[in-house]
This record gives C-alpha cells, structure tokens and sequence, in this order.
C-alpha cells in the first residue's frame, strides 16, 4: 500500500507540472494542445543537455550543477515551444487548436530525434535526481511517503503553490486571469494582452516541460523507455478536473498518478483490464465536467475567452 | 481657450476603404458636459476610441491641456487622466467590482483589496453611487455595473469622462440618478463627454452639443440656444418629420391567444408569471418594459425556442379557421404546421443571421428545405437577397459579402426583409431599430405599417415610448414577467406607461 502511494505521488507529480504550466497557459486564454509534444521537449532537452554536461565532465560531475543543467535545459527547451505557440496565435493569428496540435506532433518527432542522438539510458544522471533526505528512512512509513522523494517532486509541488498564490493573490495574477476572461476589457484597462499571453504561455510551457523530464529522470529511474505524449494528454484532462486550480491540481495530479497505475498494484487483472484501468482519470474527468456544467457555477468554468484569439481593431 | 481641457484638430481615421471620421475639431472645457450628437455610423464612437487609445487616428493632434499629445494605448489615455465608459461594458464576470476596478493598475502601494474596496467606497459616498465593492459582476444589473465602470475611470483619477450611449439601457428612473451624478461631477470640475442620440437627454444634461454627421464636424452649439428641430436637422441635414404614420386596424381577427404562460429559468426565478394577452391580425401590438423584464422570453415562448411550464399559446389559422397550440412545439413543427411567426432577434448577428455568410446564404438559412434535388438552389435566395438590397437600400457591396461587415443598421434591414419575405401572418419584432438611425428607423416602421395593413398581427417590442406611442395600436406593459398593464397607444401619455413599466418590481405577484 505504501509503494502504491509513493509510486501515485511520483507519477502524479509529472501530471503536475504539466498541468500547472497548462493552467498558467489557459489562464491568459490560451488552450495550448501542444502540451504532450512540450513535455517530450522538455524531457528530451533535458536529457540532452545531461547527456553532454556528463560527457564533458567526465566522473567529477557536480550532483547540484547536473540537476540545474538539465531543469534549465528542460524549461528553455519547453519554453521555446511556447513561443513558438505564442508567436503562430498571437503574432500570426492561427487557430489555438491546430496550432497545439501540430506542436504536439512536432514535439514527439524533436525528442524522438534528440533520444536518438543521446541514447536512451541516464541512470547516472537519474541518480542526482533521486537523491533523497538522508534521514527519510529513520522515519518509517511518514518518511517513506513524504520525504523519500527527489528533487523534482517537492520543486512540483513547490512551483503549484507558487503558481496559485501568483494567480489568486497578486496584481500580476489578476491582470493575467482578466487576458485569459475578457482580452478586450483587459486591453482597455491598459493590460498589455499580447505580453501576457506571451509571458505566461512560455512560462507554462517551461514548467510542463519539467514534467517530461520528472518522468524520465525520476519515475522511470532515466530510462527513456516510451514516449510520454500520454501523460500530455492527461495533464490537460487534469486541468479540467481541478477546475483551473493549481492548488487543487497537487491532489488531483497524486489521484491521476493513483488511478493510472492502479492496475499494476492489483493482483489478477489481465491485459486488457490494465488498459481498461488507464482508462481511469479520463472518465473521471468527463465526470467532473459533467458535474461542473450542470451546477453551472460561474466560478468553476474555464476562462471565457480561452481558445479564442484577441485583435483589438477587430470590428 | 483657456480652460479647454482636451482639444481635437483634424482628426482623420479610416478602416479600409471606410472613412470613419475626416477632419473633425472640436473643444471640451473644463467642468461642462459636452454631448456628441450624431447617427448611427456616424463616427461618434470611434471618435472617443481614438481619444482613449482604442484606435489611433490616421492624421490629426490631439491637445490636453494645450499640450499636444500622442495617445497610442488605453493606458496613454490613463495617464492624461482620460477615462472611458463604454457603451458594452469592458467588466470581468467573475471578478468582484473592486478586482475590476482596481484591473490594469500598477500602483507602487501593496497589492490589498480590502484597502481598494474602502477606496472604492469612499469614491461611491462622494458622488452618490449605490454600489457594494465585493459583488460579483456576474450577479449584477446593468445599471450596478455601468457604476462599477464609472467609478473604475474615477478611480484612476479621471478627469475627463468619455460616456458612450449610457443611457442605452437604464430605465428612466435610473437614467435620472446617472444624470445627477453627472451634473456633481461637472460641478467637481470633471470635464464630461456623453455620446448619444437621445434628444431630450441632451437637451436636458449637456452644456454644449457637438453633432457629427457621415464622420465629419458639423458644428457645436449651446443647449441653452437650441431646440430638437435644429439639432435633427444638423444631424441628419434635412428635415424629418417625427410623425409616424399609423393607420386605422381594420378587420381585426384574434390571431394569437396568449393564456396565463410561465416560464422558470433554470435558476429557479419567474421569467413569465401568467401572461396573458391577445394579438389582433391588422393591428401593432406593442411591448413596453424595462429590459430584462422577460420580453424576450415571451417573444421566444411564442416562436418555440423558449420552454413555458404552464399556459397556452394559440393560434388562429387564418385559411382553416382551426386553432392550433403552439406550446412546446419546435420552431419546424410550428413552420410545418402552417403557423408562420417570423422572429427578429434582439441579438441580430447571434440568432438571426451567421455573420461569415453573404446575404444569399442567409436568405436560404430559411428556405433550403424547399429545394427539390440535394443540391441547393441558390437562384431564388439570390433574388430575394437583390430585392432587399434595393427595396430596403441596403448598402453592401454585393449579396456574397458577409453580413458581418455591414453596418448594425443595413444588418437589421437584411434580416427584417427576409422575414417578411416569408410572408407571415404573425411578426414579432424585437428591437427592430435597436442602433439604427433615424432614416433606417422609419424605414423599419414602414415595413411594419405594411405588414400590418396587409393584415399581419405584428408584435413590436420597443424601448423607445415616443414609437411606441406613435407606432403601435395597443400597448401591452410588462414588468418582471408579470403583464402590468394595457393601454390604447392613442390615448395613453408616457408617464401612464413609464409607472407601469416600474409597477411589477418589488409588489408580490
């Protein structure tokens, strides 16, 4: 039971940061479908970069310089998808949807290319990421769960409340949410709506990035075993779960992590019921959609104006 | 002049090959209220825009405080202390009044919303507004929230107040507490620019009237020297006579029987209580009410787009006799029944046209089941889509234009010909003038005197009581869903009208 739970809040915390990155995204009114292509970025960059920091050093690599290496490499690397999203919807007006969608495909043929070039095993560097509290195991099944983990996952849960007090307790935070509900209004109230979306739809790209590379590096212990554009896709699923709330997002990312892998901890489940299993988080979330929209509260709806492109002359 | 506080000089903007505004120059004081008088498509509110940083004007300066400025964004405004009111409000739904005001501020205090709704309270105790800093905008009225976005430009220490057409949608009382809130910031020193086409508001609240006429400068004048006949004609250039032409009904028959309908919204609240009423063939049958009071409920119930929970809506079939019950049947069943309601939306482009398609394509959104093959016929909605055009004087550039990019007023006379095109014997029109000018405005009631004496009953929902009065036959009132009066429209006053439009709030129904 307790692997279980540790195993759920590793994975869930892959779901996490893709999902904080795509709720900072949605926010400005960007429904970037991009995410599972920026993850595999993000992974990819960031074992790149590893995979060239190592080779370079040789055996003295610094454990603190390799993590910062290869987080850094993963954002910049997200992050570029992100403007690369900004520059097509904002700059050039293209549809949000097409747009994610093509860099989802983009994304997975980068880091196919970029694994084939690195290889597809970073056990060495998978070992500075899973360094834990050297005094976690004294104390029992409390250290186990909350303080066995790496690096990425306390950085996961770290970035989430970042993001939500930004969001709900800053200026910048409501100026973003106001882009992301009503541009024109924003754009009158002297709220520059293209940096914004900008700003944020990098940034949120960055740190979904860094799912990708918590994956590699911490749940599969660095082995690029299959493209991860799966848990893209349930990121954003989660995003609707938590009702565009990175707060909630912390325990709606260890539920995702605790269904999708559920099957694997229950004895006599076959082939198929394991796929079945997976199937999990997405039905949930099409029932919290349901729920949301029959209680049609205005709180719990997505920004007003995501998915839609702003142009102030527009008559 | 020594007090102006802002100054325009040749002004010129142009969208393609529209020409928005040309050459306009005029002067706003400091502590007077100024009114832009003009028709629709006139250039009155992309004037303001470009004063507020919205749009930036082709050629032209622009001078506040005898200096010359160059206003490039919204926040450019802010900083010359320009504020605009605009005629739909810029408000975030699901913030609080206090978030919306405080949006967009870069203040160098600490980001506190209790401390900026104290301030926003302050604000609303000064002038008189009624307004509670920690609403939801979502829960609010028109009028709450046309205060949130007056205070949102007085908190940013405006003094010059650009206010586009707000009167639009309060009811007179309402209209009656803005003015005064306006007049004490006058006298507060605030210089106050209101766009309308209201005569009487003018005539009443403004200083000084400035009238643009096809985007050009026509002239300013002094309230206190001119009259309603010389301020039409310079908006207009000629002279209109303001009287509507009504004839006599005749051969009236009960075409519609409207019996005690109601209606619940999905949150629980009366739409419709027990309206009843009857619509004649022959005659106007108008609807006076606040807006919002559920006349577009009712005109939806009728056209079967609006669930009723209990009542009946009947109709006389004119070529059987046969009376027939409308309720909760589907527009189409209610087509194939023989029953013809042409409906004209409130929200022209949302329900009654799709704004990417050219006037034919719109044409055959009501007729493509008439084709034979499975190909469409597109020769007869091409027709009728010419013969609006030039009955009507529909300015377009052809029938294939998307009807998004005419005018709101050349919109409005495309969906009101199709409508009557399809010959019906019931036409129910909701804000058929809603933003059009005056010469489109006639155009429409004439359409809708025809109708009638061909013998069509012909609902007319109107917000202006002068039309109303001169227009309709009977006037039905309605006031928070409930029918509060009905009056005959040539014997009534407006005083008569405008209690019973205020009489179902707040009385237990």
């Amino acid at each position: 039971m307790l692997a279980f739970l540790v195993s759920a809040i590793r994975l869930g915390m892959v779901f996490l940061f893709g999902s904080t990155g795509e709720i900072l995204t949605e926010k400005s009114g960007h429904l970037n479908l991009g995410t599972p292509g920026i993850m595999c970025v993000g992974a990819s960059c960031g074992c790149f970069a590893e995979y060239l920091y190592l080779k370079s050093v040789g055996p003295y690599a610094s454990p603190v310089l390799a993590i910062l290496v290869a987080v850094v490499s993963a954002f910049i690397g997200a992050a570029l998808m992100g403007l690369l999203f900004s520059f097509l919807t904002v700059t050039l007006r293209a549809n949000q949807n097409v747009t994610g969608l093509a860099l989802t495909t983009l994304g997975i043929g980068i880091s196919d290319y970029m694994i084939a070039k690195a290889g597809t095993s970073f056990g060495r560097a998978s070992k500075f990421f899973s360094a834990s509290l050297p005094f976690a195991d004294d104390l029992g099944w409390f250290g186990e769960l909350f303080l066995s983990h790496g690096v990425m996952i306390y950085l996961a849960i770290a970035v989430a409340i970042v993001c939500s007090f930004v969001l709900s307790k800053t200026r910048v935070g409501l100026n973003l949410r106001s882009v992301g509900e009503n541009p024109a209004t924003a754009d009158a109230a002297g709220i520059n709506v293209s940096r914004y979306r900008y700003v944020a739809t990098c940034v949120g790209a960055g740190i979904s990035g860094l799912g990708g590379l918590t994956f590699i590096m911490d749940y599969l212990n660095g082995n690029w075993e299959y493209c991860i554009d799966a848990f893209g896709w349930l990121s954003i699923a989660l995003v609707i779960f938590t009702v565009w709330k990175p707060n909630l997002a912390i325990f709606g990312s260890i539920v995702f992590g605790a269904l999708y892998i559920a099957s694997s901890y229950i004895v006599g489940v076959s082939f198929a019921g394991k796929e079945l299993f997976k199937l999990l988080p997405y039905v949930v979330t099409i029932i919290v959609l349901i729920f949301t929209s029959m209680r049609s509260r205005k709180k719990n709806q997505p920004p007003e104006s995501l998915g839609l492109s702003y142009f102030r002359e527009e008559r | 002049m020594a007090n102006a506080a802002i100054e325009l000089k040749n002004i010129t903007k142009t969208f393609g090959s529209v020409v928005a505004n040309r050459d306009v120059s005029f002067t706003v004081n400091r502590g007077e209220i100024l009114s832009i008088l003009g028709e629709n498509g006139s250039g009155k509110t992309t004037l303001m825009n470009m004063i507020s940083g919205i749009y930036f004007p082709d050629s032209g300066q622009i001078f506040i405080d005898g200096k010359e400025v160059v206003i490039r964004s919204p926040k450019d405004a802010f900083d010359h202390k320009i504020g605009m009111i605009h005629q739909h409000f810029k408000l975030v739904d699901v913030f609080s009044a206090t978030e919306n005001i405080i949006l967009g501020l870069k203040g160098k205090d600490k980001f506190n919303i209790k401390e900026s709704a104290k301030k926003v309270s302050e604000i609303s105790h000064k002038y008189g507004f009624d307004i509670d800093p920690n609403k939801m905008i979502h829960e609010m009225s028109v009028s709450e929230k046309q205060t949130v976005e007056i205070i949102k430009v007085l908190y940013r220490g405006a003094d010059i107040l650009i206010l586009d057409e707000p009167t639009a949608v309060l009811t007179p009382q309402e209209t009656q507490k803005l003015f005064a809130i306006l007049r004490r910031m006058r006298d507060d020193g605030k210089s106050i620019i209101i766009i309308t086409h209201k005569l009487h508001e003018v005539l009443s609240l403004s200083d000084r009237v400035s009238v643009l006429r096809k985007g050009e400068y026509v002239g300013t004048v002094n309230t206190a020297e001119t009259n309603e006949g010389e301020l039409t004609e310079m908006m207009v250039g000629k002279k209109i006579s303001l009287n509507i032409h009504r004839s006599e009904p005749k051969g009236c028959e009960d075409r519609l029987l409207i019996e005690n309908i109601n209606c619940v919204s999905r949150e629980g609240t009366k739409l419709l209580n027990s309206v009843s009423f009857t619509a004649k063939s022959g005659e106007i049958l108008g609807i006076a009410g606040i807006a919002g009071s559920g006349q577009r409920e009712l005109l939806e119930a009728i056209a079967g787009l609006q669930h009723i929970d209990s009542g009946k809506i009947i109709y006389n079939d004119p070529k059987t006799g046969e009376e027939e019950n409308l309720r909760d049947k589907t527009p189409l069943q209610i087509r194939e029944l023989g029953v013809r309601l042409s409906f004209v939306p409130e929200d022209r482009l949302g329900m009654g046209l799709v704004g990417n398609m050219g006037i034919t394509d719109n044409m055959m959104l009501r007729s493509y089941r008439k084709g034979k093959t499975v190909f469409l016929e597109r020769k007869g909605p091409h027709d009728l889509a010419e013969k609006i055009i030039s009955e009507l004087e529909v300015v377009t550039p052809g029938t294939e234009t998307p009807v998004r990019r005419l005018s709101g007023g050349n919109v409005q006379k495309v969906l009101v010909g199709r409508e009557i095109a399809a010959a019906p014997t019931v036409l129910m029109a909701a804000y058929p003038v809603r933003g059009l000018d005056i010469n489109s405005s006639y155009t429409i009631y004439n359409l809708l005197n025809e109708q009638k004496e061909r013998g069509v009953a012909v609902i007319f929902v109107g917000e202006d009581l002068d039309v109303l009065l001169e227009l309709c036959d009977r006037i039905l009132v309605i006031g928070s869903g409930c029918v509060t009066g009905l009056v005959d429209a040539r014997t009534t006053t407006k005083e008569e009208i405008g209690l019973l439009m205020t009489k179902g709030k707040g009385e237990e129904a």
